[in-house]
């Protein structure tokens, strides 16, 4: 009878657990252990580098177009075209390609993943602020403000839920992908997923489970961070 | 090139050896050009298999995220109380990483399709389930007072009022759900599903531009064919929107 050994489900996630903390033995490595509570804090803070490096820059890029052409009105083809082909993108293709023909490395990979924040972020900002209420904005410009001043004090307070749910969406397409990026010699938490003849089995669970707790500790974060820019009077309404 | 009149004449044994040297001389077996299209004619083939193994892999993960999220969409519809639930669960089934969740399944389902199938249809249940769920609760009460008026039961209303009334919505969200993942199944290729993600990380084809940008062309061309199928099956679903939006 095989009840006394553990279910295989179980010993499998053992194993990974294990991994996380202790350092252990590869067949590969010559002796080098790999795993462990170090190299993991290393690999996750890499992935979560290459993540807000490239979040920051497809916001710097992809904001400030969106708030201004979702303020002007114009420009929606644009705004949403790209948005929509942003989704067909193969991330693996684009990964790999930007590799190949262009050059690994941090910059290189940061410049390939913030091409997938921008779509999300520059619809959902064009969108928000283009959902703003009209009659709102001509009462603030009936109140003397400047377009400036229209769009920091009005539009963009009553946009954030949207403008949110586009850097959430960027964020999560950005992080996924950065599992990858050692594709691009980058070696972020994907490198325990992809080089399993290094990790071995446990190592793999071990990096899809700490890659699924980073995704869901990075969407977390964010949504509370948008309830508390959501003004007061906002936040009863669901989001 | 090598002419298939020639490749026959030599027979089986030259044939190898017309194809080493083709290989020698063609220029785009190097890492130097970015796409080369000699190699491109005479390989296009190879890529049959794969494309259509990416087919299968989207076609039956949307319908099988389309049918659960369609069923969830409409207990949610009728138990309110569901709502919350559901929307939390498919929101954390969208937020983990495909590739994460290929290797979550591994030591349940093991390596192939199956376990790329289930990871890429979890990912399209919230993007169904919260389109279905707004076209839902976007239907005017006033038109189901209408039906409850015509002596339509709660079940008619459903099925000829508010789903019919829905039915962009629903459309939009299997577009973005297609869309989406018939670019992240070229992943699948780690979970041993096969597709279009094997001419591209498979067997030495990572430091090979010319496979890696025809691959990722097919796969941008299929998400493009989806989008049109299905932007087209709604209009011809739909014909009284025609006469409202032109």
């Amino acid at each position: 009878m095989s009840t006394l050994l553990p279910h295989p489900l179980v010993a499998s996630l053992g194993g990974a657990i294990e991994f996380i903390f202790t350092p252990q033995a590869s067949n590969v490595t010559g002796g080098k252990t790999v795993g462990g509570f170090s190299q993991v804090v290393e690999l996750t803070l890499t992935q979560l580098e290459v993540t807000v490096l490239a979040l920051a820059l497809s916001l710097l890029v992809a904001l400030p177009v969106g708030l201004y052409l979702g303020h002007r009105g114009t420009g929606e083809l644009v705004a949403v075209g790209i948005g929509n082909a942003g989704r067909a993108v193969p991330e693996l293709a684009l990964i790999a390609l930007m590799a190949t023909a262009i050059g690994v490395g941090v910059l290189n990979l940061t410049v390939a993943l913030a091409v997938l924040g921008v779509p999300p972020i520059l619809t959902n900002a064009f969108v928000g602020i283009r959902q703003v209420d009209r009659a709102t904005v001509d009462a603030a410009r009936g109140m003397g403000m400047t377009e400036l001043e229209v769009l920091r004090k009005v539009e963009v307070p009553l946009a954030i839920p949207t403008i949110f749910t586009g850097i959430r969406g960027a964020t999560i397409a950005i992080v996924a992908t950065a599992t990858i990026a050692p594709l691009a010699g980058v070696l972020t938490l994907g490198d325990f997923i992809i080089n399993e003849n290094v990790y071995g089995d446990n190592g793999v669970l071990a990096g899809a489970i700490l890659v699924a707790l980073l995704a869901l500790f990075l969407e977390f974060g964010l949504a509370a961070l948008q309830r508390r820019l959501t003004s007061k009077g906002l936040r009863l309404s669901p989001v | 090139m090598v002419s298939p009149a020639l490749t026959a004449a030599v027979g089986e044994v030259g044939k190898g050896f017309i194809q080493e040297r083709t290989s020698e001389t063609l220029p785009c077996q190097a890492t130097d050009k970015l796409f080369c299209f000699d190699w491109a004619k005479e390989h296009i083939d190879r890529y049959a298999t794969p494309t259509l193994q990416h087919l299968e892999l989207v076609v039956l993960s949307v319908l099988i995220g389309f049918a659960i999220a369609f069923a969830l969409s409409l207990l949610a519809h009728r138990h309110a109380w569901l709502r919350p639930p559901l929307l939390a669960g498919t929101g954390i089934l969208y937020t983990i990483p495909s590739i994460a969740f290929f290797f979550l399944l591994l030591p349940i389902t093991g390596r192939g399709s199956e376990t790329a199938i289930i990871a890429l249809s979890a990912y399209t249940l919230q993007i169904i389930y919260r389109n279905t769920m707004t076209g839902l609760a976007n239907v005017p009460d006033s038109v189901k007072d209408a039906g409850r008026g015509m002596g339509l039961t709660e079940r008619q209303i459903l099925w000829k009022v508010e789903l019919p009334l829905a039915t962009p919505e629903i459309v939009a969200g299997l577009r973005i759900a297609t869309v989406s993942t018939v670019a992240i199944a070229t992943l699948a290729v780690f979970a041993g599903g096969g597709g279009l993600g094997t001419q591209i990380y498979g067997g030495g084809n990572l430091n090979f531009a010319t496979s890696i940008i025809i691959a990722g062309g097919i796969a941008i061309l299929m998400a493009l064919a989806f989008d049109v199928i299905l932007l087209v099956g709604q209009r011809l679903a739909t014909p009284w929107r025609r006469a409202v939006s032109g």
